[in-house]
């Protein structure tokens, strides 16, 4: 087994810095400049003075690996600092600073990160809730008018954008009914009953759009592989044998059709970052997404290249995770 | 086994002597399984018809997609103006044709560049021992990269020089054509490297060797026309996800511009007029999610089609 991890390591580091290469040079082709944001009164000489003693004018190479030196050794070991309120060595070490904020790039990821976890996670955790038992129930009973009902629904949910279904959602919610927001209110503090439920009551609109389309294409995949499994021999032996329909179903089929499933749940993950894209847009969270957006449009390079490869590494990381508990669940892909 | 309509629609069903001996082409066989499925027939009837509506469409309409009309702004839907008007009195009707154009092309074009690069590629890795390795690590990466943060970037870092070469209109749809193109390639070359894989296998592709074909032949004669199934179905998956890509972008403001909308364009400029006039939303919203739909029935159909041990019964 852990030949097995250090073999997709192997390949997973030298992906991920490739992956580092590919997004700093794109961003460096960025028109944005430091010091652009700096007040007009200063001399062109010194503008150009500053941009030599930020590094900005330093070979294309050199750049590229003291970002990397940032983004892999100091920013980890400033986070490590301010979560266990800790020094490490002098304390002295260059970050990666917002050309928007002045302040370092990953304070502001830390600030935002909770709205997007809580949202996101919300409705990835409710679509694999909904997706499973679909998935299970339409492949059990197959052509079924639950399957055949089940099976709409999921090719509708997947087909229809989640900017057009959150939309209407606002449309019919909270413009005619008046039941939800129709944005999200960072600043409230759940402390007692009533914002508690205005907490639940602004998270039901987001969350709920999300899950439905994170169901849909789970369930068609889970249903799919219950299919596969269920004309194996061993599920007529299991029946065979005598054993209740209902142990056959959750002890022999469910547990081997979702060996992909889980697999496929672990590589989503990160996909849930490319879905705040829109949905926290839709309404208005300011989370990950949203600083993403406003770091785009603002030309704010350092941001930009800190989120794309968070998401990045976070992608291969979770391929990593899939890989290996792939090789966990079935065995016989660890000796592929 | 005379079928009247097969006869009528594919003309390659042949009657011999008496006993009607039925001679039956590959294609032949794949429209008529494709045909028994409803969901895919329904797809193709939906996306033909919401073609024509945009093509032919507005040279019938009386109205004017782009010239504003101030006095009859934010209409709720009436006879004259089924989905209403926008804020500077322009027919929404007129517009979603013209957006759907838009839209449609991008689409069409952006899967067409996404799935020739794709089959490339898994051709290349399939059939050369030595190109396989490099060529999947790099599919692996793309794979890996955050797509849609990474358009965006592109976007906004080539949106003005572009313009600047080819004119506001066909820059941009360059430019998106190319951006979905170049980052949705990855699944189409994966099946496909496996498919060549495969085939390459076989007796006669072994056969086509032994008797001194050239390579390049033998891919374009033998290993690709093989491999068509796989393709047909991600081309029909991409378009879906060309579209989506499309208007997720305009959704997000970094699309076309609103003189030259698409359905994703007309929803942003619609979304904050939500509460006024609603049909600004839905009607591009409907119109994106029932082309989608259909597509990805169609794919769905093609893939049932395709799959001979379905076709076989």
């Amino acid at each position: 087994m852990l030949w097995f991890i250090g073999r997709r390591l192997t390949i997973a580091v030298p992906t991920l810095i490739a992956i580092s290469f590919v997004i700093f040079a794109i961003l460096d082709l960025a028109p944005g400049d430091p010091t652009s944001s700096l007040p007009l009164s200063i001399p062109p000489d010194v503008r150009e003075q500053i941009r030599e003693a930020l590094g900005f004018n330093d070979p294309f190479l050199t750049r590229w690996v003291l970002w990397m030196k940032q983004v892999f050794i100091n920013e980890p070991i400033s986070l490590f600092e301010t979560m266990f309120n800790v020094q490490v060595g002098s304390g002295e070490r260059t970050r990666v600073i917002s050309w928007q904020s002045r302040a370092p790039v990953v304070e502001t990821i830390a600030e935002r990160l909770p709205q997007t976890t809580w949202v996101m996670g919300l409705a990835f955790i409710f679509g694999i809730l909904i997706a499973v038992p679909v998935g299970v129930i339409s492949a059990y009973r197959q052509y079924s008018v639950f399957d055949q009902v089940g099976t709409f629904f999921s090719m509708v949910g997947y087909s229809v954008p989640t900017f057009f279904t959150g939309l209407l959602a606002i449309v019919i919610f909270s413009v005619h009914l008046g039941w939800f927001p129709s944005y999200y209110d960072t600043t409230l503090e759940v402390t007692d009953w009533d914002s508690l439920v205005a907490q639940i009551k602004q998270l039901v609109m987001p969350v709920g759009v999300l899950s439905m389309f994170n169901a849909a294409a789970l369930s068609r995949f889970t249903r799919s592989s219950m299919l596969d499994n269920l004309s194996e021999d061993y599920v007529r032996t299991a029946r065979s044998k005598g054993l209740k329909e209902k142990r056959v179903l959750v002890r022999h089929v469910l547990r081997n059709s979702l060996i992909p499933v889980v697999t496929l749940i672990a590589m989503q993950v990160p996909g849930i970052f490319a879905g705040a894209l829109i949905t926290e847009q839709i309404f208005r969270i300011n989370g990950i997404g949203h600083l993403l957006i406003s770091a785009i449009h603002m030309g704010d390079v350092p941001m930009v290249q800190t989120l794309s490869f968070m998401v990045a590494a976070l992608t291969v990381f979770f391929n990593l995770v899939a890989d290996v508990v792939y090789g966990i669940l079935d065995p016989r892909i660890r000796y592929d | 086994m005379t079928e009247p309509e097969a006869t009528s629609v594919d003309g390659v069903v042949e009657a011999a002597d008496d006993e009607k001996v039925v001679h039956r082409s590959l294609w032949g066989d794949v429209w008529r399984q494709f045909r028994r499925h409803k969901g895919a027939m329904a797809g193709l009837i939906v996306l033909l018809f919401v073609s024509i509506a945009s093509f032919v469409g507005p040279l019938l309409l009386p109205y004017d997609a782009v010239e504003a009309d101030i006095k009859m702004r934010n209409q709720g839907p009436s006879w004259k103006h089924p989905l209403g008007t926008d804020n500077l009195g322009r027919d929404m009707v007129a517009r979603s044709m013209v957006g759907g154009r838009i839209s449609l092309l991008v689409a069409i074009t952006a899967m067409g560049l996404a799935v020739s690069l794709g089959t490339t590629v898994g051709i290349l890795a399939g059939f050369y021992r030595r190109l396989d390795g490099l060529l999947m690590r790099l599919t692996d990466m793309f794979l890996a990269l955050p797509v849609l943060p990474l358009l965006m970037v592109i976007f906004m870092l080539f949106r003005d020089s572009l313009r600047a070469a080819f004119g506001p209109e066909q820059g941009i749809f360059m430019l998106i054509v190319l951006i979905i193109g170049v980052t949705s390639w990855m699944q189409t070359a994966r099946v496909v490297r496996g498919e060549v894989l495969t085939i390459k296998q076989q007796e006669f592709v072994a056969a086509a060797h032994s008797i001194g074909t050239r390579k390049r032949n033998v891919i374009f004669r033998h290993i690709l026309p093989n491999c068509m199934s796989p393709v047909m179905v991600a081309a029909a998956l991409g378009m879906a996800v060309a579209i989506i890509t499309e208007s997720a972008l305009s959704f997000l403001g970094l699309g076309f511009p609103s003189d030259f909308p698409t359905w994703g364009r007309l929803l942003y400029d619609g979304k904050d007029f939500i509460s006024i006039t609603p049909m600004r939303v839905v009607g591009p919203g409907t119109l994106i999610s029932l082309t989608v739909l259909s597509v990805n029935f169609i794919g769905d159909g093609l893939r049932d089609a395709l799959d001979p041990k379905l076709r076989s019964r």
